[in-house]
């Protein structure tokens, strides 16, 4: 029996499902903000993650609550994928206090550990130990739950990503390193920055599995994905996991993205597209039909609305709120 | 003589120390084509080319440590932190290695090093975009800490950073990159690393500040003038080591003074700039030490209410200097 007939068998007609709601989910609110961006309500900067669905959502189909993720500075996708709440999200985005972070944080430091989302991360590879360390926990706990640490191409080149997974694999943590590497640290092509032909080729260096996939093809990874947790849950210790995919938009909003060529544009948000592929996937292998498929979307459509609505009715926080939650028993006195 | 901004005073600096001098070179992330996220090497790419434009991984560990490596032998690197607040893996490089090379090697290696970051909040970044690091970095003997308020200052300083055989960090509030305009002369010209600077001469109160709030101070001020209280601005341009002569001077002059940082206040700069008035002026005072600084969290959080209630601002800088100047 093949992998990919394994998989099938796998992959059940709700979860296949919930994978498309989840992408959709991203999807629409990633194009929401991008909206939203330009009209000039939202105080801060944001990454975006559409294009880039499969990676969050083929990896995160694998985990529960008791499973941890850390992110990065392009988090939303991984945040919906783990189930953060999209009125949470949206409020945190636009700076309420009814946010996640309660409007300290925002887009790039969305966190809910409720849903053991370990925080999005302003610091490029700042995400490396503390997977590990998640890791760590859960195997010491004996808890039964993994750790993936999802990152950017541009982390491969930072330190933490070698002292992170290396030290995942000595001590066989139950850890999953999912690169998603877009082709661009910023505006740096990955081929100008990295040594290496793909990421994943950097796992033997560590003595673990390492894979690359189309991480535009939600099956590849979610079956990569599959391997990988099991791998963890059975105390192999750590795998590393590179998927090839495109940001959609660019580095932030804003950015002119003169680095890109219009034909990989063009190929990425058609024929590439990782939603498109999936639905038709999910169709032709009868896991779902196009009304449940066209009903998923009308739900989404309404979820990204009512965050939208929660977020713009939600009010700011009190500014004196900045001085609380520095220290458990202890808020430091303000400065007027 | 030209207007331009504090961002221009940059790309002109490092332009013309890269003229003069073959060593110089420019390393750091987008650096290159893209000319950097604010654009402080827009232009220099196309006129230097590859090999002294340096487009880097991310990796700002290496990007100090490997500009440390080849200042000690003889180059003269400017390495960009993207954002100051990407500096702390280059922690130890700069801490460890940069600041202790001569003074381990019995003086015989230099270590010619210029560390450009932009710092400070105001610009909506929130926690890891927002930071001030100077206080960080401001006990570390063998290290030059310069934070420019104009865009004079920011070019005759640059280029004094860069022709210093010890290792400079160059901070740049980014609000002030395209907010702050200045003439500049065409000509050649360093300032002395390490010398405060009057900006404003005044009677009654003494205001020391640095960096986006000298020009806060200044403002108010002009305000205050009008209401009989006349200001006395020292900008310390260097705040580390710091100019303990100007200090003093400036201190015993008007006997009130107000410290001003958008740092936050426990471990700041102005508790070390403080700690030298106590010293040296006790008996030149006629009010306690006034510090005016940010609010002791760590670090500039997301929600404008409190992002505005973190920032220092002109009113801010307007009340306490009043306060003080009526004591």
């Amino acid at each position: 029996m093949g992998v990919s007939e394994i998989q099938q068998q796998s992959l059940t007609s709700e979860k296949a499902k919930w994978m498309y709601q989840k992408m959709a989910e991203i999807r629409r609110f990633e194009d929401q903000v991008h909206e939203t961006f330009s009209t000039g309500v939202l105080p801060g900067f944001v990454h975006l993650y559409a294009g880039e669905e499969a990676v969050a959502v083929g990896v995160c189909a694998h985990l529960d609550d008791k499973d941890s993720i850390t992110s990065t500075h392009r988090g939303h996708g991984h945040c919906i994928a783990k189930g953060c709440d999209l009125k949470g999200m949206m409020a945190e985005i636009y700076g309420k206090s009814t946010g996640l972070c309660k409007g300290k944080g925002g887009s790039m430091h969305i966190a809910d550990v409720s849903k053991g989302m370990l925080g999005a991360n302003g610091i490029v590879g700042g995400g490396f130990p503390l997977a590990t360390g998640a890791g760590l926990s859960a195997k010491l706990r004996k808890t039964g739950g993994v750790a993936v640490c999802f990152f950017g191409d541009g982390a491969n080149n930072h330190g933490t990503f070698h002292e992170g997974i290396n030290m995942a694999a000595i001590w066989k943590l139950p850890v999953i390193f999912v690169a998603e590497n877009n082709g661009y640290a910023e505006a740096t092509p990955f081929e100008y920055a990295s040594s290496c032909e793909s990421i994943s080729d950097r796992a033997a260096s560590y003595g673990i599995p390492g894979e690359t996939v189309d991480g535009k093809d939600t099956m590849a990874v979610y079956e990569a994905a599959e391997r990988a947790v099991e791998r963890a849950r059975n105390g192999e210790g750590p795998t590393l996991i590179e998927c090839k995919t495109y940001r959609n938009y660019g580095h932030f909003e804003g950015d002119a993205q003169k680095y890109k060529t219009n034909e990989e544009r063009d190929e990425h948000l058609k024929e590439l597209d990782a939603i498109i592929r999936f639905r038709q996937h999910v169709l032709t292998t009868d896991l779902a039909s196009e009304d449940e498929l066209h009903s998923i979307d009308e739900s989404v459509r309404k979820e990204i609305e009512d965050a939208v609505e929660f977020a713009e009715k939600s009010p700011m926080p009190e500014a004196d709120q900045l001085t609380t939650d520095v220290y458990v028993d202890y808020q430091p006195g303000g400065e007027e | 003589m030209a207007v331009m901004t504090y961002i221009q005073a940059v790309t002109k600096a490092l332009e013309e120390e890269m003229h003069r001098d073959e060593d110089v070179f420019v390393l750091g992330e987008d650096v290159g084509a893209r000319g950097g996220v604010f654009r402080a090497t827009d232009g220099l790419h196309a006129t230097f080319g590859d090999e002294r434009v340096m487009d880097t991984p991310l990796a700002e560990s290496a990007i100090a440590g490997v500009a440390i490596g080849a200042a000690m032998y003889g180059m003269r690197p400017v390495a960009e932190m993207q954002f100051a607040d990407f500096i702390m893996p280059a922690f130890n490089q700069i801490v460890s290695e940069a600041a202790k090379i001569r003074y381990r090697s019995n003086n015989d290696w230099d270590c010619p090093i210029t560390i450009r970051a932009p710092y400070g909040g105001g610009v909506h970044g929130a926690l890891y975009h927002s930071q001030s690091i100077e206080a960080l970095f401001s006990s570390v003997p063998g290290l030059k800490v310069v934070m420019p308020s104009t865009p004079y200052d920011v070019k005759g300083l640059l280029k004094a950073a860069i022709r210093d055989d010890d290792p400079v960090l160059f901070l740049e509030h980014k609000r002030a990159y395209r907010l702050i305009k200045g003439d500049v002369p065409d000509e050649d010209y360093t300032l002395p690393i390490g010398k405060a600077d009057i900006k404003r001469e005044g009677e009654d109160i003494t205001v020391i500040t640095y960096g986006l709030c000298v020009h806060f101070a200044l403002q108010a001020a002009e305000k205050l003038e009008k209401e009989g209280h006349s200001a006395h601005i020292l900008d310390l341009r260097t705040v580390y080591p710091l100019d303990q002569e100007a200090i003093i001077e400036a201190a015993k002059k008007t006997g009130k003074v107000l410290l001003i940082t958008e740092d936050n206040k426990e471990g700041s700069i102005i508790g070390e700039v403080a700690a030298i008035i106590a010293e040296h002026c006790l008996f030149d005072l006629d009010a306690p030490i006034q510090r005016l600084a940010g609010p002791d969290v760590p670090a500039m959080p997301y929600a404008p209410p409190m992002e505005k209630y973190f920032m220092m601002n002109p009113d801010k800088v307007e009340t306490a200097m009043r306060d003080l100047a009526e004591y």
